[in-house]
């Protein structure tokens, strides 16, 4: 009972209709298991998502997701789940070339797009990314390539009502030189969340803290509901939980 | 003390008892199966294994980030690279120097079973299982473990003496001659490379060489790389080069049967750029030296005369699974046993002199000392 409260304490926080999230996590927060809840919340219902995967292979996904009761290879097979292996994306050396494969990437995702669209079980469609600085990676430091497919990508929410889901890390764009790629998704985003571990150092039950500030731009009647929430979290294999600080023991 | 040390807490509790699996089982030498599906190899220091959960992940990227002044995390390296010729692994060595071959005659032999002395057996692996039925019966004192050690020791010899998951290393004794010569051992430089894409040839060839099976038997290889960002080799200034070549690595590590450790030196990396290397390890340590004579850590912590260094571990990898590891203490000390084997301790706080004004100069040494030491 109290579980499923305090999982509601997320999706309190992010209303439903944000359509550009972007989380943001560091080395000592990783903020990958908010990618597999807002994955698993995306292929719940009938909705369909296509995912990037620069970080890990599918079996990885597959497994983690499996433990939260989504099965992922099921989804793959149906056709809900679009998922897009790119640990060895390749990253050219020459410019062109980056551009290009981002192009064919783009591509595919907007044929997808409208695939789901015209198709008979109209649901929601969400693009997850993860995540947005391996992509920086992949362009060898191009950050206008990057820009320019991230942007592609969110004229796809608005032109054909999909989802957008970006993680990044954040601790990478602490200098203000390089800030470009955070700024931009910051600006594009509906719902920033963001994960940091404790001031107070590591803890076996309080694995760190949640920060979700709701821009509000999405509906005018959400403008009197809270913008920032705090609270902690705890990874579990089957999901996480949600609390204030001090509300547990 | 020690025996508690490191031991993972916030594991589910299902993965919890497959973890303590025995190598023999596996069929593959030196390679030990865990939970989630993972398998393990030895990093070569019995205790970072078993602070890591069973050694370090096979498909992993481990990476190390070094001291600034001090080669400890040779140290590191040489007993990854010693425990992959004891079990006979291919190997595969990088490093930013002339003659990387030199550097394996630096290895370490392991210790003769005959002479290991039995506290630290009674800790590793090979005894686990001896270890719990005796914690079902009277639990004793730790105090007075060390008696039981010897009879322990030779019983787990009996058991497995062909093939040890992992071994202690003695790091006065190079490790005999014709053990290099008839192994599959590569070794490449980096100094005179102008870019990485030679050692990217090579790593590929390594690696395809080990296809992933998901039976677990076949061989697993090491791959150890040695101060990859180091500002003597050509490519230093390409950073995106560099980022790059890891995620490839990490990306060739993933699907097949290997693991590769990277050492680097963290403070010639501008700060985005470390945070991204970072990012990239699946396992990631730091290791610090400790400075010589210094007179308030001598005074806070029990056992300094034999500590070379610190170890922290940042990141443990977690195979298909999104819980983070948190370790009971992620600081360790570094010793040196009897001056020639690695172990890893917690930390102990000294007990305070009462002569000398006992509160004041705690908590002065303690603030003083707050950036290095988390306790």
């Amino acid at each position: 009972m109290e579980e499923h409260g305090a999982e509601d304490l997320l999706c309190e926080a992010m209303g439903s209709a944000a359509q550009v999230v972007v989380v943001e996590d560091c080395v000592e927060a990783p903020g990958a298991f908010v990618l597999h809840l807002l994955l698993k919340r995306a292929l719940a219902g009938c909705g369909s998502a296509a995912f990037l995967a620069l970080a890990q292979p599918f079996s990885h996904y597959d497994r983690v997701l499996r433990k939260m009761g989504c099965n992922l290879s099921l989804h793959r097979r149906n056709e809900r789940l679009h998922f897009f292996e790119l640990l060895g994306f390749p990253g050219g050396a020459r410019e062109g070339t980056i551009a290009d494969s981002f192009a064919l990437l783009y591509n595919e995702i907007q044929r997808l797009v409208e695939a789901n669209r015209a198709g008979e079980n109209e649901g929601q469609f969400t693009i997850v990314i993860d995540d947005a600085s391996l992509l920086e990676v992949v362009a060898l430091g191009s950050v206008s390539d990057v820009l320019d497919f991230l942007h592609y990508c969110f004229t796809l929410t608005s032109e054909m009502n999909c989802k957008l889901v970006i993680l990044i890390h954040e601790d990478i764009y602490a200098n203000e030189e390089n800030m470009g790629l955070l700024l931009h998704l910051r600006y594009i985003a509906d719902l920033v969340i963001k994960a940091a571990p404790l001031s107070t150092g590591l803890a076996a039950d309080v694995h760190g803290q949640l920060a979700v500030v709701n821009k509000g731009t999405f509906s005018e009647q959400r403008a009197k509901a809270q913008k920032v929430w705090n609270f902690h979290f705890k990874v579990k294999e089957n999901g996480a939980d949600f609390f204030y600080p001090g509300s547990r023991h | 003390m020690a025996a508690a040390g490191g031991r993972t807490l916030g594991r589910s509790s299902f993965s919890r008892a497959t973890s303590n699996l025995v190598a023999s089982s596996s069929g593959a030498s030196g390679v030990k199966i865990g939970p989630n599906g993972a398998s393990f190899v030895s990093s070569g220091i019995p205790d970072l294994d078993r602070i890591l959960g069973g050694g370090f992940l096979l498909g992993s990227v481990v990476m190390i980030m070094e001291d600034t002044d001090a080669p400890h995390h040779l140290l590191l390296l040489r007993c990854f690279m010693s425990q992959g010729v004891v079990h006979k692994q291919p190997l595969l060595f990088s490093g930013a120097m002339k003659e990387p071959v030199l550097f394996l005659g630096t290895l370490p032999a392991p210790v003769s079973s005959s002479k290991e002395d039995g506290r630290h057996r009674a800790m590793g692996p090979a005894a686990s299982s001896d270890g719990r039925a005796n914690d079902e019966g009277l639990r004793i004192a730790w105090q007075y473990k060390k008696y039981f050690g010897d009879d322990k020791t030779s019983r787990a010899e009996h058991k497995d003496n062909k093939q040890e998951f992992s071994n202690d290393f003695d790091l006065r004794k190079p490790l005999e001659r014709h053990l290099l010569n008839g192994q599959n051992i590569e070794c490449v430089s980096t100094q005179d490379a102008d870019t990485l894409s030679s050692l990217q040839d090579c790593c590929s060839a390594f690696v395809s060489k080990l296809p992933r099976k998901d039976g677990g038997s076949s061989t697993a290889g090491r791959i150890a790389i040695q101060s990859l960002c180091a500002p003597q080799c050509r490519y230093f200034e390409k950073d995106w080069d560099m980022v790059s070549f890891i995620r490839s690595l990490k990306a060739m590590v993933r699907s097949s049967n290997s693991v590769a450790v990277v050492t680097f030196p963290s403070t010639v990396l501008s700060n985005s750029f470390c945070k991204r290397w970072q990012h990239l390890a699946d396992t990631l340590l730091s290791i610090k030296a400790i400075p010589d004579e210094d007179k308030d850590l001598a005074k806070l912590l029990t056992g300094y005369q034999d500590m070379v260094g610190f170890l922290h571990v940042h990141k443990v990898a977690q195979p298909n699974s999104q819980v983070p590891v948190i370790l009971e203490a992620s600081t360790l000390s570094l010793k040196l046993r009897k001056r020639r084997s690695l172990v890893l301790e917690r930390l102990n706080q000294a007990p305070v002199d009462g002569s000398s004004g006992p509160s004041s100069a705690a908590s002065s040494s303690c603030s003083s000392q707050g950036s290095q030491l988390d306790f």
